[in-house]
């Protein structure tokens, strides 16, 4: 999805305004065409409008779980990922130890263990007001999405961390520096700015896996589109527009993180 | 009056018989060595020769496996605390400049003064500013490092360093990652700085520079002094093979 589009025009000699058939980015026009064409038959065919309007009283938790999964992931991860360069021997395993853990086990395995065996487990230790805490099914899918993404994006954060050259951190440890402050003030926002791409793949990541936790029956998109299958039997309609919704999403992510990393690297430097 | 005279004759800088492996690779073989108040040394010898090793350890950005350093009386540890203190007042500038690319000029010069040092921002800018005055690129302040020559760029790295006021500067090939055109800009601010006193340590084999403000030179080789002396002995009349061997090829 995050493909690169060709070099814009601009990059090109002056001289040669016309628009060359070769820079046009033809699989970005196929794949607007074929949301076009869904976008068409959605206004024109009742049908379609109505099972548009079904799913898309799912979209909302869609973009709840996608969005909130993924700012705690990022905080989880930035953690863990600093744990795993930590030169601390028990941070370091502790951190490398998650990491291995999650990405060894598939995520929709995970999906089930996380909601039904570890925060039921977890969740009866703790009782409010003499009353056993109930974590909702749309919280569990959160926890589930948070705990597995959070290693991935842990990885991410080790290697931007380690793409900082060594000279850095002893240019800002000969100043006197502490580790702290050299890594706050000095490797991390380079890191960080390193990482942007492969952290916005990984917001689509989260906001492609969300359709996981259909699973555990939270009525996001796919779980709405599942339950309107069942008794309409309309098979074909549904799923393509489905599948509409997550490529539009998707798309526009894409497009928008190509057009920030662009900002980004024009602004400064 | 008698322990002011001892605490001035103290050196700067006392070396004791400090070794560095790198595994089974020795690079650094009971090394001593004492650099004065105001003194300004040179270390030459070829790659390998364990000089920039020497140098990385005065400040502990490698930890010798053996011996003791001394900085201004106080025992260079490994102690967190102690040593970023020690680390502080020792300048370091690198062959490789290592501006931080994220932050301007001006922002690369106050960093360690705010965050060290506790200055404020108003304080550590003024100080910033006279210091890019004096190394001549006070138009350059709110530019981004990557944007200015090497020559340049050593020279915030300059200022960088001597904005935290250090006792000793300590130099890694400063001029070696330069276009030739640029080399004298930086050994012209070095040479202001040799000629107001300060003690710097520098790794390098500009033979000009050498000639104008080294005190001592030192020859390394196989990770031990192999020569010392002034730079018209130890250039001018080498009494060792590999000191003449190695002179021969850095001279042609």
């Amino acid at each position: 999805m995050a493909a690169d589009l060709p070099p814009s025009t601009s990059l090109q000699p002056p001289t040669n305004k016309r628009l060359d058939w070769r820079t046009i980015p033809w699989w970005l026009v196929a794949i607007g065409l074929i949301i076009a064409f869904m976008g068409f038959r959605i206004i024109s065919d009742p049908e379609y409008t109505r099972i548009f309007e079904t799913i898309l009283t799912g979209l909302g938790t869609t973009l709840m779980v996608t969005g909130i999964s993924f700012i705690c992931a990022l905080i989880l991860g930035l953690v863990l990922g600093l744990g795993r360069v930590s030169r601390n021997l028990i941070l370091r395993n502790l951190s490398i130890g998650y990491i291995e853990f999650i990405r060894g086990v598939p995520i929709l395995v995970l999906i089930f263990t996380i909601s039904f065996a570890i925060v039921p487990a977890l969740s009866d230790w703790i009782t409010i007001n003499g009353q056993k805490l109930t974590v909702s099914l749309t919280a569990r899918a959160i926890i589930a999405l948070v705990l597995i993404y959070a290693a991935y994006i842990a990885e991410i954060f080790r290697a931007g961390i380690e793409s900082i050259s060594r000279g850095q951190m002893e240019a800002a440890r000969s100043l006197g520096m502490t580790h702290g402050q050299a890594m706050r003030y000095v490797i991390l926002p380079q890191a960080f700015r390193n990482v942007l791409p492969a952290l916005g793949n990984d917001l689509i990541a989260i906001l492609k896996d969300s359709s996981l936790v259909s699973v555990l029956g939270v009525r996001e998109i796919t779980q709405v589109s599942r339950l309107s299958v069942s008794s309409s039997f309309k098979y074909e309609e549904t799923y393509f527009i489905l599948t509409a919704f997550y490529l539009t999403m998707t798309l526009v992510l894409s497009l928008l993180l190509q057009w920030l990393q662009r900002k980004m690297s024009s602004n400064v430097h | 009056m008698s322990t002011k005279l001892a605490n001035s004759n103290q050196p700067m800088i006392s070396i004791n018989k400090v070794s560095k492996f790198f595994g089974d690779f020795r690079a650094l073989d009971e090394v001593s060595l004492t650099v004065d108040r105001g003194e300004v040394l040179m270390i030459v010898g070829p790659s390998g020769s364990g000089k920039s090793t020497l140098l990385r350890c005065i400040n502990h950005l490698e930890v010798p496996d053996a011996g003791e350093i001394m900085i201004d009386g106080k025992h260079v540890t490994p102690k967190e605390r102690e040593l970023n203190a020690i680390r502080a007042e020792v300048g370091m500038v690198f062959q490789r400049f290592e501006l931080f690319p994220h932050l301007t000029v001006l922002e690369n010069i106050c960093l360690a003064q705010q965050k060290v040092r506790k200055s404020s921002r108003s304080e550590s800018e003024k100080i910033a500013r006279s210091l890019l005055e004096k190394v001549g690129i006070p138009e350059q302040a709110n530019k981004y490092p990557p944007k200015l020559s090497g020559g340049q760029q050593q020279r915030v790295a300059i200022a960088r360093s001597l904005a935290m006021q250090p006792k000793v500067i300590l130099f890694d090939e400063p001029t070696s990652a330069l276009d030739p055109e640029m080399i004298n800009e930086v050994l012209d601010v070095m040479l202001t700085l040799a000629s107001e006193g300060m003690t710097m340590v520098v790794v390098s084999h500009e033979m000009g520079f050498a000639r104008k403000a080294a005190h001592q030179v030192v020859f390394m080789d196989g990770g031990t002094i192999v020569e010392q002396g002034t730079p018209d002995q130890v250039f001018g009349a080498p009494q060792h093979e590999r000191t003449k061997l190695f002179l021969s090829r850095i001279l042609h």
